[in-house]
C-alpha cells in the first residue's frame, strides 16, 4: 500500500466525515429534541449551495457570499419551521417521515425551476485555492484543509454552546427530557425553533463549504441525507459528541474502504472477482457498520441519557 | 418515544364499512378492462395492473406498519428481490413462472428471515433506520451486478410463461393474474390479523412487555411476521418485474420504500383497505399529474404535505367520516 496515498486518503475521509458532522449535528440535535425526523435536511445543506453560489454571483465575494447563504439558510429554515414543521412535533414519526418526504420532493423540483437543472459551480476563493505540500511530491488541495479546519472549528463553537451557556443547557435538558424541561417554565416552543434555527444553519453551512468543489445540483442533500442518519444513529441520537465520532468514522471508513477494497481484495481472493466485489462491497462497509454497531448497541454509541 | 396510537380508535360499525370498502375496489378493478375495451383506453389496463402491484406491496407493508408497529423504511428491498429473480433467471433462459415466482418468494423470505433476526432487536426510529441500512446494502449489490446490467438495469425478453404456455402476455389475462394476486394476499391477510397469530401480533405493537410476561416470545411473532410479509413483497416483486419486463436497483431504493409508505399511510394505517386505496390514490395522482405539467412534483411534494396535516388517519377515515357526517345531516 502506497503511504502517500493512503495519507491523502485519510485526510479525504477526514474531510467527508467533517462535514458529514456538520450535517449530522443539526438532524442529531432536531431529532434528540423535539423527537422529530427531518429527512428534509438534507434539502437544507443543497440549498445552502444553491444560495452561495447565487449570492456570489451578486456580490463576487466569497466572504460576503458565505454571509448572506447562511442567513438566508436560517431564514428558510426558520419559515419551513413556522409553516410546516412546529404542527408536526407532536404527531407520529411516520407523519414526520412523509410530510418531509413531500417537502424533498417540492424542493428537489423547485430548485430545478429556479435554478435550472443543469450543475452550477461555485469558484473556490482565489487565496485558498492552491495546493499545500505535505512532503515530497504529495500535493494536497488547500480547500479540503479548509474545510476540516471550518468543521473543526464549528465543532469547538458547538461544544461551547452546548456544554457552557445557558441555551445549550436548555438544548441538553430537551434532549434529555423535553417534556419536564417544558414543564419547569422554558418556553419550549421558542427553544425548538432556536435548535432548528441552527441545524439548518449548519446544514447550509456545510453546502456552503462543500460548493466548490463538489457540482451543485438538484437531488444533491439525498445521498448526505442517508449518510447523516447513518451516522446520527452509530453515534445515539441526540448526542452531538457521538455525531462527531460517528462522522469522522462514517467519512474514513467510507473514503478508505473506497480507495483500499479492491486492492485488498485482491490479496485473498483473485484480481477478476474482487474488481466485481470490491466496489459493491465498498459501497455497503458503512452500511455493514451500522447494522453490527445498532446489534451490539441498539441505541447506538452515546445514546443521549434518559431515553 | 411517541407511542401515540397510529390510527383512531375503530368505531363500531368500521369494519363492516370497511369490507364494503374493498369489496367495491375489487368490483373496480374486475370491471376495468371491459371499461378501457369499450372507452378505448387500453393503457388503463397496464396502469390498474401496476396500482394492483403495488397494492400487494402495500398490504404486506401494512401488515408490518399497521398492525404490528414495525415500520419498515426498506420494504422496497423485498420487491426489488423478486423482481431479480425474474430478471437473472430469465437472462439464464428461464422463463418458466413455476420455477421463478417460488424462486421469488423464497429469496425475498431468505433476506427477510436474515435481516429480521437484527433489525427486530431494535425498536422505534432504531429499527426504521436499520432496515433502510439493509435496504440500502441490498441496493448496492444490485448496482453492483455487473453481468446483470449493474446500476443501469435489466431488460426481461419476455414474460413468464406458466406451465410453458405463454398466457402471462396477454394482458387481460396478466391483469386478472394480479387481480388474484391481489385478492389473495387481502384475503391472507384478512385471515391472518384476525387468527389468534394476529392478535399476538398485534398485541405486541400496543404493550411488548404485557405479551412478554403472557408467555408470548414476541421476538419470534415478529419474525415470522416479517418473514411473510417479505414474501408477499418477493410476490409483488415477481408480478411487477413481469409488468414491466425490466429490472432495475431503483427498485430497491430507499426513495421507493418511501413511496410504499406514503401509500400506506395516506390510504389508513392498519386497515388493509388503506393500503389499496393509498396506492391506487397515489399512482394515480402521479399519472394524472404529470400528464398536466412536466413540474408536477411541485404541486405533488406540497400535497403530501397537507394530506399529513389534514387528513389524518388516511383517506379511508377521512372519507369515512365524511360519509357518517352526510348519512347524519
Amino acid at each position: 500500500m502506497n503511504t502517500a496515498l493512503f495519507i491523502v486518503q485519510v485526510l479525504n475521509g477526514l474531510q467527508l466525515g467533517i462535514l458529514l458532522f456538520l450535517i449530522a449535528a443539526g438532524l442529531t440535535l432536531v431529532f434528540g429534541v423535539m423527537n422529530f425526523i427531518n429527512l428534509a435536511h438534507g434539502v437544507q445543506y443543497m440549498l445552502g449551495a444553491y444560495f452561495a453560489v447565487t449570492f456570489y454571483a451578486l456580490t463576487q465575494n466569497f466572504l460576503a457570499a458565505t454571509v448572506l447563504a447562511l442567513i438566508a439558510a436560517l431564514a428558510f429554515g426558520l419559515l419551513l419551521e413556522f409553516v410546516v414543521f412546529r404542527r408536526l412535533y407532536d404527531r407520529d414519526h411516520l407523519d414526520h417521515v412523509i410530510a418531509t418526504f413531500g417537502i424533498i420532493i417540492f424542493l428537489n423540483h423547485g430548485v430545478k425551476l429556479v435554478w435550472g437543472a443543469a450543475p452550477l459551480s461555485l469558484p473556490i476563493p482565489e487565496a485558498l485555492s492552491g495546493s499545500v505540500r505535505l512532503t515530497d511530491g504529495l500535493l494536497y488541495p488547500l480547500w479540503r484543509l479548509v474545510i476540516i479546519a471550518a468543521g473543526l472549528a464549528t465543532a469547538g463553537l458547538l461544544y461551547v454552546l452546548i456544554a457552557h451557556t445557558r441555551t445549550g443547557m436548555l438544548i441538553r435538558a430537551g434532549a434529555s427530557h423535553a417534556a419536564m424541561v417544558s414543564a419547569l417554565g422554558v418556553n419550549i416552543r421558542r427553544l425548538f425553533t432556536v435548535v432548528f434555527g441552527l441545524g439548518a444553519m449548519l446544514a447550509g453551512f456545510a453546502g456552503i463549504m462543500i460548493a466548490p468543489i463538489l457540482s451543485v445540483e438538484p437531488g444533491m442533500g439525498d445521498t448526505v441525507l442517508i449518510l447523516a442518519f447513518v451516522v446520527i444513529v452509530i453515534g445515539g441520537i441526540g448526542s452531538v459528541r457521538g455525531a462527531l465520532l460517528g462522522a469522522l468514522v462514517i467519512g474514513l471508513v467510507d473514503t478508505l474502504g473506497r480507495s483500499f477494497s479492491v486492492d485488498t481484495l485482491r490479496l485473498v481472493i483473485g484480481p477478476s472477482p474482487a474488481r466485481t466485489i470490491g466496489p459493491a462491497l465498498a459501497s455497503m462497509l458503512i452500511y455493514l457498520l451500522m447494522a453490527l454497531v445498532l446489534y451490539f448497541r441498539p441505541t447506538g454509541l452515546f445514546p443521549a441519557k434518559g431515553r | 418515544m411517541a407511542t401515540v396510537a397510529l390510527v383512531p380508535v375503530e368505531q363500531p360499525g368500521w369494519p363492516l364499512a370497511h369490507e364494503r370498502w374493498a369489496a367495491c375496489l375489487f368490483l373496480i378493478f374486475a370491471l376495468l378492462p371491459l371499461f378501457a375495451a369499450f372507452s378505448g383506453q387500453s393503457y388503463l389496463v397496464s396502469l390498474f395492473a401496476r396500482v394492483m402491484i403495488f397494492s400487494i406491496a402495500a398490504l404486506s407493508l401494512d401488515l408490518l406498519a399497521g398492525y404490528g408497529g414495525l415500520i419498515s423504511f426498506g420494504h422496497a428491498v423485498f420487491m426489488g428481490l423478486g423482481a431479480y429473480a425474474v430478471g437473472i433467471l430469465s437472462a439464464h433462459g428461464i422463463h418458466e413462472a413455476l420455477l421463478s415466482l417460488p424462486l421469488a418468494i423464497l429469496v425475498a423470505a431468505l433476506f427477510a428471515l436474515f435481516t429480521g433476526c437484527v433489525c427486530l432487536r431494535t425498536q422505534g426510529v432504531y429499527f426504521i433506520m436499520i432496515t433502510l441500512a439493509f435496504g440500502q446494502m441490498a441496493f448496492f449489490t444490485a448496482s453492483s451486478l455487473a453481468p446483470y446490467g449493474g446500476d443501469d438495469g435489466l431488460t426481461i425478453a419476455a414474460r413468464n410463461t406458466l406451465a410453458g404456455f405463454a398466457l402471462l402476455r396477454n394482458e387481460q389475462f396478466f391483469y386478472y393474474v394480479v387481480l388474484g394476486c391481489l385478492l389473495g394476499t387481502y384475503l391472507f391477510c384478512r385471515m391472518l390479523i384476525s387468527s389468534r397469530f394476529g392478535r399476538v401480533f398485534q398485541g405486541a405493537k400496543e404493550n411488548a412487555v404485557r405479551m412478554e410476561t403472557m408467555g408470548f416470545d414476541v421476538y419470534r411473532f415478529q419474525l415470522i411476521a416479517y418473514v411473510i410479509a417479505g414474501s408477499i413483497g418477493g410476490l409483488s416483486g415477481f408480478l411487477l418485474a413481469n409488468a414491466t419486463e425490466f429490472v432495475s436497483p431503483a427498485y430497491m431504493s430507499w426513495q421507493r420504500s418511501g413511496d410504499l409508505i406514503i401509500m400506506v399511510v395516506l390510504g389508513g394505517l392498519g386497515t388493509r383497505t388503506g393500503a389499496i386505496v393509498g396506492a391506487a390514490a397515489y399512482l394515480l395522482l402521479e399519472e394524472w399529474l404529470s400528464g398536466f405539467t412536466e413540474d408536477w412534483k411541485v404541486i405533488f411534494g406540497p400535497l403530501l404535505v397537507v394530506a399529513v396535516l389534514y387528513a389524518r388517519g388516511g383517506l379511508v377515515h377521512g372519507v369515512d367520516a365524511l360519509l357518517r357526517r352526510i348519512a347524519r345531516d
